[in-house]
């Protein structure tokens, strides 16, 4: 677009108390070449109504607001799709954060920096043009069978869209086909109940939307939201279609040079595309998962005692009929269910249990009695996890005199001649030991999801046929963000039910739902070219400059969603319906070629630039801080407003995740003559914040490079720093931002000013 | 977007701007429906805003709500109205006609949030967001992020002084603003009216608000938070004495049929994220936990074995019967270890009660004809275009009310396409 440009000052909210907006104004127009106007109070209707008339009768387009944070007012300054707004923020950064007594000169110059950056953001920034894929298929793949697969096929098609639902067994319903009953799903929680898998079965068959492929595995995926393109194969079975293993670029060279063997011979390549495989928008994880396996509990007889099962194994055979003894067949009497592994070292449950298995013991404790009215369960457990409304549960099998429960660290089982066990616990609630004569004990195994030791989703990508960083959650197919649960590393995929935490009937169909949502939302989201979390909405994307690709692969590695794929060259593809907009790519590049509509590497070291660095006073050194605009900056706005004060030589500059910045900008700041950068990201490590995965955790790797060209130009180290910062440590940004500078100070000015 | 007064038609209702509502409402608008968020609150993030961190990764709650909040700006789809309730719902599924009344902020859209009025206001209120910790003045902002950042009058304190209009430059204080009465056609609504903590003072034995000693869960959230109270400084009520020794009471009215006779699902966390907020502050502090079980299932107990391992904290299987009031400020908290059977007696300086969650609805959902369980939680009926989600429905924790949540949104899209 042909930009008309115009910039306005606000006065108000102390802005004007302390720049000589005169004088700012002056810097705007005779600098920048941007008409100036002022106002006491620009976001009052008064203030929008001079900015609506240039635009209106002056034809402006592209506006700069130099008043408050970018985080407040946002409705205020927005004057259309066709419209660029820059802000300045005069108000939080300069007004707010300078104390009463700061020196005017170096005030005045700080507003001038932040006039100066907006009005070349203003101008190195173009409209969006969104990314629109030729055609967004809207077709849902579900993946599994089971209660959480058939809830995301049945809500998915019952909001309108089609679903293909595959499941690699020959009938549907998974583990829930073989139970007696389930644990209550709606109030009073009381009560067992039937279990809702025969309707579920029932809706999905008569669902006109729902086409069922049971006795099929997904070989691969490929493509991106919107455009998947999904290879089916007979359960079990090999297919050449089969997902890649991933490939890195070091594996490459090894492979290359022959000292590595291809663990793809005889598979397709990764970026071909299947001709007969099936379009789909978006894909719902819903595999489940198997019970584990305990026989490493030697002491409680698993896998030794022919009487000893799991509840897995006592559910079979309580959903076949009377519960019988393995060894002999008799009807039993009396049943010992164990909670934990016991033993001494630890009172934790057996792994993979989440709280499901304590309402499982108390759903089939509830068998027995069934059965035999004078029968005897025995619930022996460290914690009984029964959390919300399942207490009610708990509390109604505490009424039957039958259901005996304690706290019991169970330290042996022993099977007698007649196939009966002993049962040795410590601890208990009765304040002795506790020895138990019952027919038949029942280890509460927990649930492992079928994506711990396989691919599952089988994704054909550059970085992979699996999810990533799964070891964080034992191998559940969970996400990382408490507020959240949906996102993961890979775009468009959504996991729910048992693949991704051993959960309940009620908490499952709930989770279903949520991951049809989510599906759904991807794809209309491509429809719209726009991104989906967290910058949902986001109509750029990120932009290559092919020419001048060296194939370096840094991009298609680092993405933290695997949105890139690469040709036999090494050349990216993106694919940027997978894309989240964080802008790693563009920080990764070594040649500079990525770059959004309105981000780029040239926009932000043309603001670098913009920044007057004094040669000639050894006072007046600069900084230049990147910070993450979605933690940091907000800290350093409400720092602001508790008037915490922040060093004055300092120019901040948000960016989208510090993953996103660009070495180059460094180099730009120190060439610049400008005497320190800081790079202000989020904790990263297991317990990482950063909305984007690995932002500030690159940017802290891609500083061993700075160090060595700090180091080739005889500048030091310190002089560039990463820290962490949470949102709500705004108390400690005078500290972060301020102490560096003065460790800077103490360091003496870049000694290359002035080249 | 936070156009408060332009009604579109059409769309669906979110009654609740904490994280469950924020999420259903958002999740719906991303989809490309047409969103009315109520809340009745002059800001959004309902409970989770008073929180100092989530468990188990110890992190900030404002980093969601500032990018759930990033999400309303940059969505049009989405009308959020604060200080607002519901006082009619009328019609059924598909063509709800819902009558709200939104109560006067007495600050108009002209607000800029440069806290001129507050320096000139002469009078002061309790200030509850702190649960009355500390006071603000009777204008005030909720919090220090609080959202949409603007200004609110509390009519109970405020004196009509006049002083709050002098200095304001914007002319965005209107101390005569009226209630505004306003009806919305929906298709569908979803419940999201979240909890409350439970009333501690009804556990007469537990003695809160008889001794500063004893404080609620919730309260210590505020303590511990950067933007509380005492700036994130666990001091004592009272005398802000710096406690050295702390007794963590589990299941204060929960999984108990004079109170609550559910568990309140998140309270074990929380008490052992509070536990990591005390050892941060003070590395030499006893700590004590009674309880009935520790629930801390699936990967919550690496959290619990992390914190086991601590020396100077001991955990005891037993309900607290009794806490006394002693001279020096502190309690002696007294139970029974369900294991030894001993009758045990700790005096500390602090006693932190891990009170539950009760569905904040209550009354008010049975005067608006909502089912609810004999508890008071919601039990929606989708295909009535009636949706509870998140601790509405029931308790719960972050995860799964967002779960819930996100499931509500699409149950709710599906009404409106039906």
């Amino acid at each position: 677009m042909d930009k008309k440009y115009s910039a306005y000052l606000c006065t108000g909210c102390g802005i004007g108390d302390v720049v000589d907006i005169e004088a700012l104004s002056g810097v705007v127009s005779s600098e920048m070449g941007m008409e100036c106007k002022t106002h006491q109070a620009l976001c009052s209707a008064d203030g929008r109504a001079l900015i609506e008339g240039d635009i209106n009768e002056n034809g402006v387009n592209t506006v700069i607001v130099g008043a408050c944070s970018p985080r407040v007012m946002q409705d205020e300054f927005t004057f259309g799709d066709d419209k660029i707004t820059v802000r300045a923020n005069l108000r939080e950064q300069v007004a707010w954060s300078n104390p009463p007594d700061a020196d005017k000169e170096y005030v005045q110059e700080q507003a001038s920096d932040y006039m100066r950056m907006a009005c070349t953001q203003a101008k190195k920034s173009e409209l969006p043009d969104p990314y629109l894929l030729e055609t967004v298929n809207k077709r849902i793949l579900v993946m599994g069978g089971g209660i959480a697969g058939l809830t995301a096929a049945k809500e998915a098609a019952a909001a309108g869209y089609e679903v293909t639902l595959v499941e690699k067994s020959d009938i549907l319903g998974g583990k829930a086909v073989n139970w007696r009953h389930s644990f209550p799903t709606k109030a009073p929680w009381t009560d067992m109940e039937t279990p809702i898998v025969n309707d579920l079965i029932q809706a999905v068959q008569d669902a006109d939307k729902i086409t069922v492929k049971t006795g099929t595995e997904v070989a691969r995926t490929s493509g991106a939201p919107g455009n998947y393109n999904v290879t089916f194969k007979g359960a079990g079975t090999k297919s050449d279609w089969d997902a890649p293993a991933k490939v890195g670029v070091d594996e490459q060279d090894a492979i290359d040079k022959g000292t590595m063997e291809d663990p793809n011979v005889g598979l397709q390549h990764y970026m071909k595309d299947n001709p007969d495989g099936e379009k789909f928008g978006a894909v719902i994880m819903a595999t489940g998962w198997t019970p584990a396996d305990v026989s490493e509990y030697e002491h409680l007889g698993a896998g030794k005692f022919q009487n000893v099962l799991t509840n897995a194994e006592f559910e079979k055979i309580a959903g076949q009929g009377k519960i019988v003894r393995p060894s002999d067949g008799k009807p039993v009497e009396s049943v010992a269910f164990v909670q934990s592994p016991g033993g001494s070292e630890h009172d934790r449950d057996f792994p993979y249990c989440n709280s499901v298995t304590s309402l499982v013991a108390l759903k089939q404790a509830q068998y027995v009695r069934e059965d035999n009215p004078n029968g005897k369960a025995y619930i022996l457990y460290q914690h009984m996890r029964t959390p919300g409304n399942m207490e009610l549960f708990y509390k109604a099998a505490q009424n039957d005199d039958g259901i005996f429960m304690t706290k019991a660290n169970v330290m042996k089982i022993e099977e007698s001649a007649d196939g009966s066990l002993s049962v040795a616990a410590e601890d208990t609630l009765l304040n002795e030991n506790l020895n138990l004569n019952v027919d038949m004990v029942v280890l509460a195994a927990g649930m492992v999801p079928t994506t711990k030791d396989a691919n599952v989703v089988n994704l054909a990508y550059r970085q992979g046929p699996a999810l990533s960083d799964l070891d964080l959650f034992d191998g559940y197919a969970d996400s990382h963000f408490i507020c959240f649960p949906y996102e993961t590393r890979r775009t468009g995929v959504y996991a729910c039910g048992g693949v991704r935490k051993a959960t309940t009937v009620d908490e499952t169909i709930d989770d279903a739902t949520g991951a049809a949502l989510k599906a759904i939302q991807c794809f209309e989201s491509a429809d719209r070219g726009v991104s989906v979390h967290p910058r949902s909405g986001d109509k750029t994307y990120p932009e290559f400059f092919m020419q001048r690709c060296t194939q370096c692969k840094r991009c298609t590695e680092e993405c933290p969603f695997g949105a890139i794929d690469d040709d036999e060259k090494g050349t990216p593809l993106p694919n940027p319906t997978r894309c989240r907009r964080c802008g790693t790519c563009m920080g990764a590049c070594p040649e500079r070629i990525i770059g959004f509509k309105d981000y780029n590497v040239d926009m932000i070291g043309s603001m670098v630039k913009s920044i007057e660095v004094p040669d000639d006073d050894e006072d007046k050194l600069r900084f230049v801080a990147f910070v993450c605009e979605n933690d940091a900056y907000p800290a350093i706005d409400m720092a602001a407003m508790r008037r915490l004060g922040i060093n004055n030589l300092v120019r901040i500059i948000p960016v989208r995740c510090l993953g996103s910045v660009n070495m180059v900008w460094i180099k730009d700041a120190m060439s610049a003559g400008m005497d320190g950068a800081i790079l202000l990201g989020c904790q990263y490590g297991d317990d990482y914040q950063c909305h984007f995965v690995k932002g500030s955790e690159l940017a802290d790797k891609r500083m061993v490079n700075i160090a060595e060209t700090m180091g080739s130009l005889g500048l030091e180290v310190e002089r560039v720093a990463v820290k962490q910062v949470a949102i709500n440590e705004y108390h400690k940004i005078p500290e972060i931002i301020n102490g560096f500078v003065e460790e800077i100070i103490d360091l003496g000015p870049n000694p290359f000013k002035g080249f | 977007m936070t156009d408060e007064h332009t009604p579109v038609s059409g769309g669906i209702l979110v009654v609740g701007g904490g994280i469950s509502g924020l999420t259903a409402a958002l999740e719906a608008a991303e989809v490309g429906t047409d969103v009315f968020l109520v809340e009745r609150n002059p800001y959004l993030g309902g409970r989770v805003a008073q929180l100092n961190q989530y468990f188990p990764k110890l992190c900030p709650p404002s980093c969601g709500l500032e990018i759930n909040f990033k999400r309303i700006k940059n969505n049009r789809r989405i009308r959020v109205y604060t200080l607002t309730e519901v006082k009619d719902v009328s019609g059924s599924a598909g063509n709800f006609q819902v009558s709200l009344e939104t109560s006067p902020r007495y600050v108009n859209n002209n607000c800029t949030g440069c806290n001129a009025c507050v320096e000139v206001c002469p009078e002061e209120r309790d200030n509850a967001f702190n649960f009355n910790m500390d006071k603000t003045k009777a204008i005030y902002k909720a919090h220090d992020m609080a959202f949409p950042m603007k200004y609110v009058i509390d009519m109970d304190a405020c004196t009509k002084c006049g002083k709050c209009l002098e200095a304001c430059k914007y002319e965005a204080i209107e101390l005569d603003m009226e209630a505004k009465i306003f009806s919305l056609d929906v298709a569908s609504i979803v419940w999201a009216t979240g909890w409350n903590p439970y009333d501690a003072s009804k556990m007469d034995k537990l003695k809160f608000g008889q001794s500063n000693a004893v404080i609620t869960n919730m309260m210590m959230e505020r303590l511990s938070a950067p933007n509380g109270p005492t700036e994130g400084k666990i001091l004592r009520p009272g005398d802000n004495k710096e406690p050295e020794s702390f007794a963590f009471v589990q299941c204060a009215g929960s999984r108990d049929e004079n109170h609550l006779e559910y568990c309140s699902y998140i309270c074990c966390m929380a008490s052992l994220k509070q536990i990591t907020y005390i050892r941060e502050r003070y590395p030499e502090a006893k700590i004590s936990v009674y309880y009935i079980d520790l629930r801390t299932p699936g990967k919550y107990e690496k959290f619990r074995e992390k914190l086991m391992a601590d020396e100077k904290i001991t955990f005891i299987k037993g309900k607290v019967a009794d806490i006394i009031p002693e001279a020096d400020g502190g309690v002696t908290v007294v139970a029974e270890n369900a294991v030894t059977g001993e009758k045990v007696q700790e005096k500390v300086d602090m006693a932190i009660l891990a009170t539950g969650m009760a569905p904040a609805i209550q009354t008010e959902g049975a005067a608006l004809g909502l089912q609810m369980d004999s508890n008071g939680f919601l039990l929606g009926d989708a295909d009535a275009g009636t949706i509870a989600a998140g601790c509405a429905k029931k308790a719960a924790d972050v995860v799964t009310s967002n779960q819930s949540a996100t499931a509500a949104a699409l149950k709710a899209i599906q009404v409106l396409r039906r």
